[in-house]
């Protein structure tokens, strides 16, 4: 073990590019990982909910296991299958934009605090940064519909661009709402200001009800899932954005989704239920173990959301377009805008314990 | 050369590359993407000289909405490139001469003769946890707090003029729906009409 | 820095009337068509009340506040009276001509409004940062206004020209300001004038930096080279707009540029005042000669704002505090009297019909001899005869050019204005000796023709009397 951590911090003194890159590989590999799972979470759950099985049958070394071997079944198939470029497609950018919507989704993670002080950059301004780079993450569905050359992917394309920037700004104004709460924009502090001897009352869901729900709503709507998905929606323009990818190309797309969907689920943990903190009272479950602070919180919360994603899937029906952007701008806006007052007020006039 | 001054004639050189790009091509998408990438690289520029807050609003603000809906725009048009290069030998002349008169203009300014090292001195290192976003925003909401107020006017009436030209009322064409009597539907009266089928008559089979 | 109630009360004419421009934009919504009479009353109050706060609020010690963003002077109690009392009278005018073409509509008087406050912000600011949100505030205002009727291509087309060069415009007074910022460290006209007085600035950068600012100046204007977009804007724009952007803004400009070159960089005097020189000739000759070939009203009525502003120039470019004073005296008129003429168009104009041609002027004497000869005064204080207030204008500005020891520019000034003379005279030859192509009656309500006849008639009173208005305006600068 001492040998280990010597190594470790040569590494960082002699070789510190060497040693981010294995921090990197720490917090992309298992990301990886989980994506491919909650495919396959995806279709055991929604199975389950419509009285269906859903995969069963690929398992490993011939045993079925329920289906545990589908993702990677389905990763090699798409990495052998070819990548048809449409006739007529910008072939730069028809490659670049799954990129595009896998990067930002990743790189998010850098200044993700996954326990205290366990953090790959802890910037002063996170919080912004993750504003910037889920604001970005649009780039890839604008320019996958426009370098396709077809007429239903460019629609796809209009649709989220459109649809991403009007629910970009309520959930800044969440963010804003955070931000004010817990006068930092530092991710680990942001945490930190909801620790409190109330426990999971003291997390910032409750002051900030409204900019919880709008958040995780918009969040939803940014990913482009159901019933959000009109980008997509596959009973009316086919696929969207994505209908001319295949192959690689098309799996990078899912890959960046599934990212998004992980990430949005993980912050809104992070920003409105604590983040690694315990639900329990400091003073109850000092020492107990588990029940302590602790990253698996973090894992647990996270899997709320993510389980929530798969369950609005299963279970609404896809919004119109007109009433998704009225949705978003009329009361989502509105809402946050009054409760981003609401709570500067709250907090000069002393009135939460958090502070 | 130390790693930061790599790293800034890095960000530099991709930014007059994309700049450069930005006024060349002929695709006028190809063009907003090149202003895209060239917003990134001035972000890398703000970022090595310690401005994080501007360099991440120029990100989020520029890269994330603006050119987003500037892209929606440019693709939706069907942009007419010959008329756009219509005189263009013609005016390259003039042109020409005009960037370089303010090219050399430029240098004359903030070049090394007025803003070279040993005229101003560098700004001293900031410690690592200054926080410019905290800087930033008290100056603005007391100093600068009436200019601050004025460009929310001015936003204000970007509004007004915006919806005052081009907000039109459609008559009875578009079938606008309100919301407010949609959720409002009764679930026993109003949603689910209950008619009553007699039933049939056995039948037999001959 | 703490928050001190009392410094409200400087801005107290912007505060009101921004509270009351978003409660009638607010009110408008909830008027039915027929009622739309109501938000033009509610606009007029507003106006005239924000005149009086601004005249109540006035007077005493000069005050600087909120961090030196806003100047409350002499000068902004008397500017921001008489922006109000011209748009008072502009709104007056419009009504009928809005009325005739469905453009009756509540976001005229918002939009006016706005581009109200934005002189006000442009008259009072103490740092470049407030005196380019005002001009942004104004100039946004004035893009949507002449674009007002959309049906019009020529309205839309004059609007897109206005916005583009608009924009140039305000980039290069934004490089010019972030040059003068470079060098001096200060974006507060106290600091960059401290700063020059210190001698502590690189005279290279401060030239440049002037250069873009007086050009950025020039453009918002009209001066030639600058001047392209003013006869097409003119024209295009439904005239009831082109009397606001042909009146109050120019007060508002001067403003601008008392502060910006004279309370900034009046240090440096010597620099743009060769650059003033040049912009005033070419403007008082171009503006001169081209205007007598037009035979639109309004684009020589552009060409005519375009000669006038080189008057004006003379006036600054003295660089003196009774040079200054000329300036603001030879804007209040000119504002006064440009009013005046576009209302007058308008009278003449019906529901389908400009009377834009100066042919529509023919036989407006036997038409009604009472408003030819209003038109007849407004002509003679354009073109500077005695004894309407126009000649006193340009008096002044000519004595504070020849006080600085600029005579020969006095003489060129004067050589032009009797050029000019010519085509203002023209229209009174035309209204006067000729037989009228068109006999309908003239149409107006009492409010309409109660203000014309005092517009035309406060030409005369002026010019009789030029004293109190002038010493107004020196005692503003002093």
């Amino acid at each position: 073990m001492e040998t280990i951590l010597n190594f470790w911090n040569w590494l960082g003194e002699n070789f510190i590019l060497a040693q981010i890159l294995i921090k990197i590989m720490a917090i992309t590999l298992p990301l990886m990982g989980l994506v491919a799972y909650f495919t396959y979470a995806e279709r055991k759950i929604i199975g389950h909910m419509q009285v269906r099985m859903g995969p069963n049958r690929v398992g490993f070394f011939g045993y079925p296991l329920w289906g545990l071997g589908q993702p990677i079944a389905d990763a090699v198939k798409l990495m052998f299958k070819e990548i048809v470029i449409p006739t007529g497609a910008n072939k730069f950018l028809f490659l670049l934009a799954p990129m595009l919507t896998l990067g930002p989704a990743l790189a998010a993670w850098a200044v993700f605090p996954f326990d205290e002080g366990l953090v790959l950059a802890d910037i002063n301004a996170g919080l912004l940064y993750i504003i910037a780079l889920t604001s970005v993450g649009v780039y890839g569905v604008i320019i996958a519909g426009w370098a396709s050359n077809s007429k239903y992917a460019f629609l796809g394309a209009m649709r989220s661009a459109a649809q991403i920037v009007s629910y970009e700004i309520a959930m800044g104004f969440a963010l804003v709402g955070v931000l004010v709460a817990s006068g930092s924009l530092n991710l680990g502090d942001i945490v930190m200001a909801q620790q409190g001897e109330g426990g999971l009352f003291s997390w910032f869901w409750l002051p900030l009800l409204p900019l919880f729900v709008i958040y995780f709503i918009s969040g939803v709507a940014e990913t482009n899932r159901a019933p959000f998905d009109v980008a997509e929606g596959e009973s009316e323009i086919v696929a969207g954005f994505h209908v001319e990818y295949s192959g690689m190309a098309f799996a990078v797309f899912f890959l960046g989704e599934y990212a998004n969907m992980i990430l949005i689920s993980a912050l809104t943990a992070l920003m409105f239920l604590g983040g690694w903190l315990s639900p329990f009272p400091a003073s109850w479950v000092d020492g107990v173990w588990l029940l302590g602070d602790g990253f698996h919180w973090l894992v647990l919360k996270t899997l709320i959301f993510g389980f929530l994603y798969l369950w609005f899937r299963a279970t609404f029906p896809r919004y119109r377009y007109d009433q998704i952007m009225r949705l978003g701008w009329k009361v989502f806006i509105p809402i946050t805008i009054v409760w981003i007052l609401v709570v500067a007020l709250m907090v000069l006039g002393d009135v939460l314990w958090w502070a | 050369m130390s790693f930061e001054k790599f790293l800034f004639y890095a960000f530099s050189a991709v930014l007059i590359f994309a700049a450069v790009m930005v006024i060349t091509r002929r695709n006028p998408v190809h063009s907003a993407l090149y202003l895209v990438l060239a917003f990134f690289a001035s972000a890398g520029v703000w970022l090595l000289a310690e401005a994080e807050f501007l360099a991440i609003v120029l990100v989020l603000v520029y890269v994330g909405a603006v050119m987003v809906l500037f892209l929606f725009v440019v693709m939706m048009l069907d942009v007419d490139q010959a008329a756009m290069r219509a005189g263009f030998i013609k005016m390259l002349p003039v042109g020409i001469l005009i960037g370089l008169l303010i090219a050399g203009e430029i240098f004359m300014v903030v070049g090394p003769g007025t803003f070279g090292l040993d005229q101003v001195a560098a700004p001293e290192r900031l410690p690592a946890d200054a926080q410019n976003t905290a800087v930033l925003g008290s100056l603005l909401y007391t100093v600068y707090m009436y200019p601050f107020e004025v460009a929310a006017v001015l936003l204000l009436v970007a509004i007004i003029a915006a919806i005052g030209l081009t907000h039109r009322r459609r008559g009875d064409a578009t079938k606008y729906i309100d919301v407010a009597k949609q959720v409002s539907v009764r679930k026993g009266e109003d949603r689910v009409k209950l008619v009553d089928v007699p039933s049939e008559e056995k039948m037999e089979l001959k | 820095m703490t928050f001190d109630p009392m410094h409200l009360i400087p801005v107290a004419p912007e505060l009101f009337l921004l509270t009351a421009a978003c409660a009638i934009l607010v009110i408008d919504l909830f008027l039915k068509d027929e009622q739309r009479e109501a938000t033009y009353i509610l606009a007029q109050i507003a106006l005239i009340g924000t005149a009086s706060l601004a005249l109540l609020v006035g007077g005493g010690e000069r005050q600087v506040v909120f961090s030196g963003s806003v100047i409350r002077d002499g000068m902004t109690d008397l500017l921001k009276a008489s922006i109000c009392v011209i748009a008072f009278g502009a709104f007056l005018y419009a009504k009928e001509y809005l009325k005739d073409r469905n453009l009756f509509k509540g976001e005229f008087y918002t939009l006016g409004m706005f581009a109200v406050i934005g002189m006000l912000i442009m008259v009072s600011a103490g740092d470049f940062l407030t005196v380019y949100l005002g001009l942004e505030l104004l100039s946004l205002s004035l893009y949507a206004l002449v674009a007002f009727d959309r049906e019009s291509g020529r309205g839309s087309e004059a609007a897109m020209k206005y916005f583009v060069l608009g924009a140039i415009a305000s980039g290069m007074l934004l490089y010019g300001i972030s040059m003068i910022y470079g060098a001096t460290g200060s974006i507060s006209f106290a600091g960059i004038a401290e700063a020059i007085a210190n001698d502590a600035v690189n005279n290279t950068i401060m030239v440049f930096g002037t250069v873009f600012v007086v050009i950025g100046l020039a453009f918002k204007f009209g001066a030639v080279p600058f001047h392209m977009w003013a006869p097409d804007v003119y024209d295009g724009a439904p005239t009831a707009v082109t009397m606001i952007i042909a009146s109050a803004p120019k007060i508002a400009a001067v403003a601008m540029a008392i502060r910006i070159l004279g309370e900034g960089l009046g240090g440096i005097n010597a620099d743009w005042q060769g650059m003033l020189v040049i912009l005033a000739v070419l403007s008082m000759a171009l503006g001169n000669v081209v205007a007598i070939a037009q035979s639109n009203i309004k684009r020589m009525l552009a060409y005519s704002t375009i000669s006038h502003v080189g008057f004006i120039f003379l006036g600054l470019l003295a660089g003196s505090q009774s040079g200054y004073a000329s300036a603001m005296f030879y804007a209040i008129t000119y504002a006064l009297t440009a009013l005046g003429a576009f209302g007058i168009i308008i009278l003449l104009s019906r529901k389908g019909f400009e009377a834009d041609r100066l042919d529509d002027f023919r036989g407006l004497n036997q038409r009604s001899p009472w408003f030819a000869a209003m038109m007849l005064l407004l002509m003679f204080s354009m073109a500077g005869v005695p004894p309407t207030v126009g000649f006193f204008a340009k008096l002044f500005v000519l004595e504070a050019a020849i006080r600085v020891d600029l005579t020969w520019l006095a003489i060129v000034a004067v050589f032009f204005s009797v050029i000019g003379a010519f085509y203002y005279l023209r229209i009174v030859k035309l209204m006067y000796f000729d037989k009228p192509a068109d006999s309908a009656p003239l149409q107006a309500g009492m409010d309409t023709q109660i203000a014309l006849s005092v517009n035309g008639l406060a030409m005369l009173a002026l010019g009789i009397y030029p004293a109190g208005l002038m010493a107004w305006c020196v005692a503003a600068v002093a």
